[in-house]
């Protein structure tokens, strides 16, 4: 496995530091709630980019890597939705944590398509409401448009969701040593999209 | 020549550590007793007796040393220093320290002083070729120089000063236990109980675990007191919840990689704790 540079650990530093400026920082006007989910998200990243600089790529072998990977964007579409679509937010809540425990069962429990499709769909679902929602309420003016640049981020996550989990079920899109060499990088990217657009809404 | 014979005498990163939780628990008390020239005698004082204590240590276990493949090229061991040099490095370390310490604050002295008699004579001297318990001990002496500066900045000890010093004290096991599962056959061969050797490895795992827990929320406790803002209060529970992620993986899965990540993330996770509470 590739070992990790020092560009790779400034990379992943600046991004522990945007996450915890972040979590420190808060959200203003915002429901406990969604502060609660914003900083679950915001402090797997934080943590994620301190594992990898303390124990390197090596980290990614852990089976436990997708499931904790997955909290982020089920985390923050809970709290998009919780914040701007308020009367969804029990039904997704619900999806959110059975989907959660459905990943959890399934990477643990079983192999192949029965543990992909869930994963895949519970996904889907999360990175399709944190690209797409606040493009669509910045384009209606319901937001600034600077809070676009969080959709930006969840396009950024759903990339590196889709490389992460194809490289962990076997069958990577990319080389590994490409998809390692471009994680920090968009680790990074996805992390300074997030606060930017929670920075400028 | 100091760079290499007397340098390595002092284990700058632990020193540089402690130091730091020194200087965080004075800087805890804030105004209007905060000043530049008190924080400069903490961080002189505090570096010259946790110094010259680690001399000490290194001095009377120079024939343990040798017997370790990890700290056999040692200065002491290594005979690139001799031992009455050592002894009188550390002596002259330990006593102008303690004698600066003194002069800043008497209270601040005494604890200052209990630090370097519980590492020295209770921990190096007494107990550490005895028993494996003896880590609670240089945990205790590891947990002085917070409380030092905490009791300095307030003038009296406290109770937020005793859970900084609660923290220290649960984070060290963390720390010397990883060392000592890590190099397990080294400290076998130099016959020192340890954890491992006396208890198994799963039991030393679950101390790790636990202990590490124990300092997470002792550190939480002290920030919770300090009035530290929401938002820092949210990044140490973030930390603390990658501190107990780790914690209990080492326990359900153990491996090297894992045990070392966590005393790895332990040692920044108080670090970063102890600068968050400076602010």
């Amino acid at each position: 496995m590739k070992s990790i540079s020092i560009l790779d650990r400034t990379l992943l530093l600046i991004t522990g530091l945007l996450a915890a400026y972040q979590i420190t920082a808060g959200m203003e006007g915002v429901t406990l709630f969604a502060l609660l989910s914003y900083t679950i998200a915001f402090g797997v990243l934080l943590v994620a980019g301190l594992l990898l600089i303390i124990m390197g790529f090596e980290v990614l072998n852990s089976p436990l890597v997708v499931i904790i990977s997955t909290i982020i964007p089920l985390s923050l579409s809970t709290g998009l939705v919780a914040e701007y679509l308020p009367a969804w937010k029990t039904g997704y809540l619900a999806f959110a944590g059975v989907g959660f425990l459905i990943i959890i069962y399934t990477r643990l429990k079983t192999r192949g398509a029965k543990a992909v499709i869930p994963l895949a769909f519970i996904h889907s679902v999360a990175g399709l409401l944190i690209f797409l929602l606040p493009i669509f309420l910045s384009l209606r003016g319901v937001t600034p448009g600077g809070f676009a640049w969080v959709g930006i981020g969840g396009a950024l996550i759903g990339l590196g969701g889709i490389l992460l989990t194809f490289l962990k079920i076997g069958k990577p899109i990319l080389p590994q040593k490409t998809i390692l060499t471009v994680l920090p990088g968009l680790l990074l990217a996805m992390t300074a999209a997030f606060v930017a657009g929670f920075a400028l809404r | 020549m100091f760079r290499q014979k007397y340098w390595p005498l002092i284990k700058s990163l632990q020193t540089g550590l402690l130091l730091i939780t020194g200087i965080s628990g004075y800087t805890s008390s804030r105004c209007p007793i905060f000043n530049l020239g008190t924080l400069f005698g903490v961080a002189g004082s505090l570096f010259l007796t946790i110094s010259g204590s680690t001399v000490l240590n290194m001095w009377y276990d120079r024939d343990i040393d040798a017997r370790m493949d990890r700290t056999c090229l040692r200065p002491l061991p290594a005979r690139k220093i001799s031992p009455a040099q050592a002894l009188g490095f550390g002596l002259a370390l330990s006593i102008l320290g303690l004698t600066w310490a003194l002069m800043i604050d008497r209270l601040y002295g005494i604890i200052v002083f209990a630090g370097l008699f519980f590492d020295v004579v209770v921990y190096t001297f007494w107990l550490k070729r005895r028993t494996c318990w003896s880590i609670v001990w240089g945990g205790i002496s590891g947990a002085m120089p917070v409380m030092a500066g905490r009791a300095l900045g307030v003038g009296q000890i406290d109770w937020v000063g005793i859970a900084l010093a609660a923290a220290i004290l649960f984070w060290i096991p963390t720390h010397i236990l990883t060392f000592s599962m890590r190099y397990h056959k080294d400290y076998q061969a130099a016959g020192i109980p340890t954890f491992p050797s006396t208890y198994g490895f799963r039991f030393t795992r679950a101390t790790i675990a636990i202990s590490s827990v124990l300092a997470a929320i002792a550190m939480g406790a002290a920030a919770y007191g300090l009035g530290t803002s929401w938002g820092y209060l949210r990044l140490m529970a973030v930390l603390s919840a990658g501190l107990l992620f780790l914690a209990i993986s080492s326990m359900v899965k153990p491996s090297e990689q894992t045990n070392f990540g966590l005393f790895k993330y332990a040692s920044f996770y108080m670090l970063s704790a102890m600068v968050l509470v400076m602010f």
